[in-house]
């Protein structure tokens, strides 16, 4: 059926003389697009939620900032107010049981330690992202430091 | 997740115990390995792959790839920190649809335009590549070939295209992507001051009083410069943060006054601040007498449309756009002054009690002023004039290149400045500010270049607007794009990109790490090495200049833009592709290569290979023999050196965290065209702003001009696009690390909760936004990050699934050639 549809269509074209185009997706490798034509438009996919689990994942390398694993609607963080510091902040995580901001969070741009969480660390949001339950686009073929490790550990014993 | 804390221990104990009793476990079994040898890193520097605020980043690489990258603590830039896409740069290479090998479409064995993607050897790819442009130069001459690369191409990587393009195929069809982005920049810079780039730096944010952002979202799409801002907004409470914008965004989470105006209406606030600061005698009349003239420029130019478009056919003068003539103070007074207070309010629809209070932050001189822009200004129909029009304001209060004091455009990509604007890969421009059509700036790039006198041609060629248009028209055929996603990226692709692209006259090269929107539509992918597989360099917005180098090797046989440039130009020889005329003059030219006479002439190759680091991969130097960026970089070098531009010698620069252009003597300079800071300014004459022969920057008279297309009764709201903190411009990297991905997986529309319920819609409901050229499919946003106004609403581009170019229009600045991305007419309907 498939088929017969795109003959058909080729046929129209051909003979309403609009075939002044190549065919643009012939052996297509748009990744990003799905299977979508760059001529056409697909479904856009349901906005999916935001993960929520409060479940903590493993980082990439040390220095990444940690993934929020929940969701932060209505948080207010502006000049006025930080929200998340109501968990986060060290005089709150006893309650809370949240992580403390990282250290690093109170040095200022000299590296002085401050009383309190510098301005310029201010916005988490510029470091710090909730993950929605979206698939993956495509694999990603990055390897972690302990994995390098394990590996040439294991040659080396080999 | 069932196991709790306790069973987590328990279940470790086992390999503790083994651990501590010395008992020899397998190394697998240990909990923590501690042999300094094997958990050795090694850290480098680079700057960052993506915006133009240029942080500095420290890689760590081990066994030949990046395991880790954050914050360079050592860069006066961002002291420490990155962005969250910053933070996952470590993951940018490696997304499992690596190109690895040359793609051709092919039929039958042979090139077809109608073919699969087939994988070929550099040589085939290199062999039917130059068969077309030597078709293409033979029958139809050096205009119907083009390039489109941008400002991520490394310094040397634009310089060795231009050179290639203009020099060695005689051709001006070269542009950078950054003609969507910076070029209305550019043209303000040139225009008010005859010499590109900001005066300030980023030191100015620890010493402003106010900041005032026009059309910039900082807080995305420069994060770390807004954490700057933060900071001193947070840090000294005497500070005001103004954010203008045509919906809130997340930079108004920090403004004291937040402004939401009408669409284009910039251009009459901007002159309201003029009047009020003349009326209510706040001008630095000392500045403005020693070091301003002032000029009317050429109004009603039009829309930079096809000729034949009725908007374009009625502008009294689309053909002198540029134009001015001058004018005195009073007759600049008596301009301005139709932009009271009253008429602004009822054009912007901004309250006069904001506008008098954004207009005082300028007025009063013990306010310093920072103003930051980017694309709002930039990516309008009279985005020179926008330009102008706030160095106007800077200027009549002698508010500029002082510490605090700095209006200051924003760049988007990581070397807008440093490659686009300083190499000059533009249409008409050569490096350091040069232009093609100045005789005498051709001269002194023959005489750099070695090469015979009239080798440049001195006709300025098709701006990026007009490539889409050419290669639809067919009168442009031969294509090369490198390091964007132009497809994605420019707009109205529907009737311009996409039939250009696949006319079936054309053939169409493109060079990208991954098979973007852009690769799909071409004939011919050539895989390439991206960011620390190649040494590069940078210069960021501040005009200061960075190097890395070769950290990883790329995968397969993917190669840098510059590896496949001069490679490439050993494909040609001078009989083919230059005159009879031009080899007369210097028969020593006759049968030699384009390879020989661009990069082996004696400065190029002039390094040799011992110069370079002993801890480094340098592919493409090995590869020719010579030390190939160093040559590339000294030979640019001297175009700028006593001119204003003089950069720092090349190895300077892998050793600093950079340093900012003019560097004399070893030293940066911090703020230009002022005595004490610029080396180029005269003792005696405090400020010179020496880019203009008379030492004067140029006060312009310039009004409101409605935009080119705006909500009517069928298409009834505006559309703005724009980028997300997430994902790097078009996403092809980005949207390729899981994290960043599933942070933000699509573009959305923005939208006004009292719009949607008009038109019966909820949040999350599929929509079709389209205007007179195209549509997508798309899902309504009311809430979030982005609050627009009722009658407009905000689509990101990053989604390559959501192309909304197809919707936008490419009405572009008549002056700059600049699209203008953020208005145009659309409607709304239920999917």
């Amino acid at each position: 059926m498939k088929q017969l549809i795109l003959l058909a269509s080729i046929v129209l074209s051909m003979s309403l003389g609009m075939n002044t185009q190549a065919d643009i997706d012939q052996g297509h490798i748009a990744n990003a697009r799905g299977n979508t034509s760059v001529a056409s438009s697909s479904k856009p996919p349901a906005m999916p939620p935001v993960v929520n689990t409060d479940i903590k994942q493993k980082r990439d390398y040390p220095m990444q900032p940690p993934l929020i694993p929940h969701k932060t609607d209505h948080y207010q963080v502006d000049a006025n107010a930080n929200k998340c510091m109501a968990c986060h902040s060290r005089r709150q995580t006893e309650e809370s049981q949240a992580p403390m901001v990282s250290v690093t969070h109170y040095m200022d741009r000299d590296g002085n330690f401050l009383a309190e969480v510098s301005p310029r660390r201010y916005f988490c949001n510029q470091c710090h992202v909730t993950q929605t339950n979206a698939k993956p686009l495509m694999e990603n073929t990055f390897v972690d430091m302990d994995t390098l490790l394990e590996q040439s550990l294991k040659e080396k014993s080999q | 997740m069932s196991i709790n804390r306790r069973d987590y221990i328990k279940a470790n104990a086992v390999a503790m115990a083994a651990a501590v009793a010395g008992v020899q476990a397998p190394a697998s079994a240990s909990n923590l390995i501690t042999s300094s040898e094997a958990t050795k890193l090694n850290w480098d520097k680079a700057p960052c792959r993506f915006c133009g605020t240029g942080c500095s980043v420290n890689v760590a690489t081990k066994d030949g790839k990046v395991v880790a990258t954050h914050g360079d603590i050592k860069s006066p830039v961002n002291k420490g920190l990155n962005c969250v896409k910053g933070y996952f740069l470590s993951k940018i290479m490696s997304g499992e649809d690596r190109l690895t090998t040359p793609l051709l479409r092919k039929k039958n064995g042979k090139f077809d335009k109608n073919g699969d993607f087939t994988p070929v050897s550099w040589d085939e790819a290199f062999d039917v590549m130059a068969d077309k442009y030597k078709t293409a130069l033979k029958t139809k001459g050096p205009e119907s070939i083009g390039m489109f690369g941008s400002g991520q191409w490394t310094v040397w990587e634009g310089y060795a295209a231009s050179k290639l393009m203009k020099a060695g195929f005689r051709s001006n069809n070269i542009e950078p992507n950054a003609r969507h982005c910076m070029a209305s920049a550019v043209a303000g810079f040139m225009r008010t001051f005859g010499i590109d780039e900001p005066m300030g730096c980023y030191d100015d944010i620890e010493a402003a009083d106010a900041f005032v952002l026009w059309g910039s979202n900082m807080s995305e799409m420069h994060p770390i410069l807004w954490t700057r801002v933060t900071d001193r907004r947070l840090s000294a409470p005497h500070v005001k943060v103004s954010v203008l914008s045509t919906y809130k965004h997340r930079s108004f989470d920090l403004a004291d006054q937040g402004i939401v105006f009408t669409p284009q209406t910039d251009l009459a606030i901007l002159n309201y601040i003029a009047n009020y600061i003349i009326q209510n005698d706040k001008v630095n009349t000392e500045f403005v007498n020693k070091h301003t003239r002032f000029a009317q420029g050429n109004t009603d130019i039009g829309y930079g449309l096809r000729d034949e478009h009725p908007l374009q056919q009625k502008a009294a003068n689309a053909s002198k756009a540029g134009g001015s003539k001058s004018i005195n103070f009073k007759q600049y007074k008596k301009f301005v002054s139709q932009y009271d207070a009253e008429t602004v309010s009822k054009i912007s629809g901004v309250s006069e009690a904001d506008l008098e209070k954004l207009a005082k932050l300028y007025a009063d001189p013990n306010t310093k002023v920072t103003s930051f822009w980017t694309m709002g200004f930039n990516q309008h129909t009279r985005g020179v004039w926008c330009n102008n029009l706030i160095y106007n304001i800077h200027l009549l209060t002698g508010k500029i290149a002082t510490p605090g004091n700095s209006p200051f455009s924003l760049t988007g990509q990581p070397s807008a400045c440093g490659t686009a604007r300083e190499v000059g890969t533009f249409s008409h421009r050569l490096p350091a500010d040069m232009v093609v059509k100045n005789p005498k700036h051709r001269a002194m790039a023959e005489e750099i270049w070695k090469l015979p006198e009239g080798t440049i041609p001195g006709k300025p060629g098709y701006h990026a607007v007009q490539h889409n248009r050419r290669l639809k028209d067919g009168t442009m055929n031969v294509y090369w794009v490198q390091v964007n996603n132009n497809m994605q990226a420019a707009a109205n692709i529907n009737e311009e990109g996409l039939p250009g692209y696949r006319n079936p006259d054309n053939f169409i090269v493109v060079s990208d790490a991954y098979p973007t929107v852009t690769a799909q539509t071409a004939d011919l992918i050539l895989p390439t090495a991206m960011w620390v597989e190649k040494e590069g360099a940078y210069g960021n917005a501040e005009r200061r200049t960075q190097f890395w180098h070769q950290l990883v090797n790329a995968p397969g046989e993917a190669r840098s833009d510059v590896w496949q440039l001069v490679e490439f130009s050993k494909r040609f020889t001078t009989d083919e592709v230059w005159p009879k005329e031009l080899l007369d003059k210097d028969p020593s030219f006759k049968g030699k290569t384009l390879y020989e006479v661009l990069f082996k002439n004696g400065n190029v190759d002039k390094y040799p290979l011992s110069d370079m680091s002993p801890d480094h991969e340098n592919q493409e130097s090995k590869d020719f023999g010579f030390y190939l960026q160093k040559g590339l970089f000294e030979e640019y070098a001297q175009f700028g050196r006593d001119h204003g531009h003089d950069l720092a010698d090349f190895d300077t620069y892998h050793a600093t965290r950079g340093l900012r252009w003019p560097v004399v003597n070893g030293k940066e300079t911090l703020w230009r065209f002022r005595e004490g800071s610029d080396p180029y300014v005269k003792a005696g004459t405090g400020f010179q702003f020496y880019g203009k022969p008379d030492n004067r920057a140029v006060i312009f008279a310039l009004p409101y001009e409605p935009p080119a297309e705006s909500p009517d009764k069928e298409f009834d709201l505006w559309l703005c696009t724009g980028r997300v903190l997430e994902h790097w411009h078009s996403g092809s990297m980005t949207r390729r690390v899981p994290e960043l991905h599933k942070s933000m997986p699509n573009a959305v529309c923005y939208m006004h909760p009292e719009d949607a319920r008009e038109r019966g819609l909820r949040r999350g409901d599929e929509i079709k936004v389209s205007s007179r050229r195209g549509h997508i499919r798309t899902r309504v946003e009311t809430r979030g990050r982005n609050r627009p106004p009722q009658g407009l609403v905000f689509v990101a581009w990053f989604d390559a699934s959501q192309l909304i170019n197809k919707v936008t229009l490419d009405a572009t600045d008549p002056i700059s050639k600049q699209t203008d991305f953020k208005k145009c007419a659309v409607k709304i309907e239920k999917a």
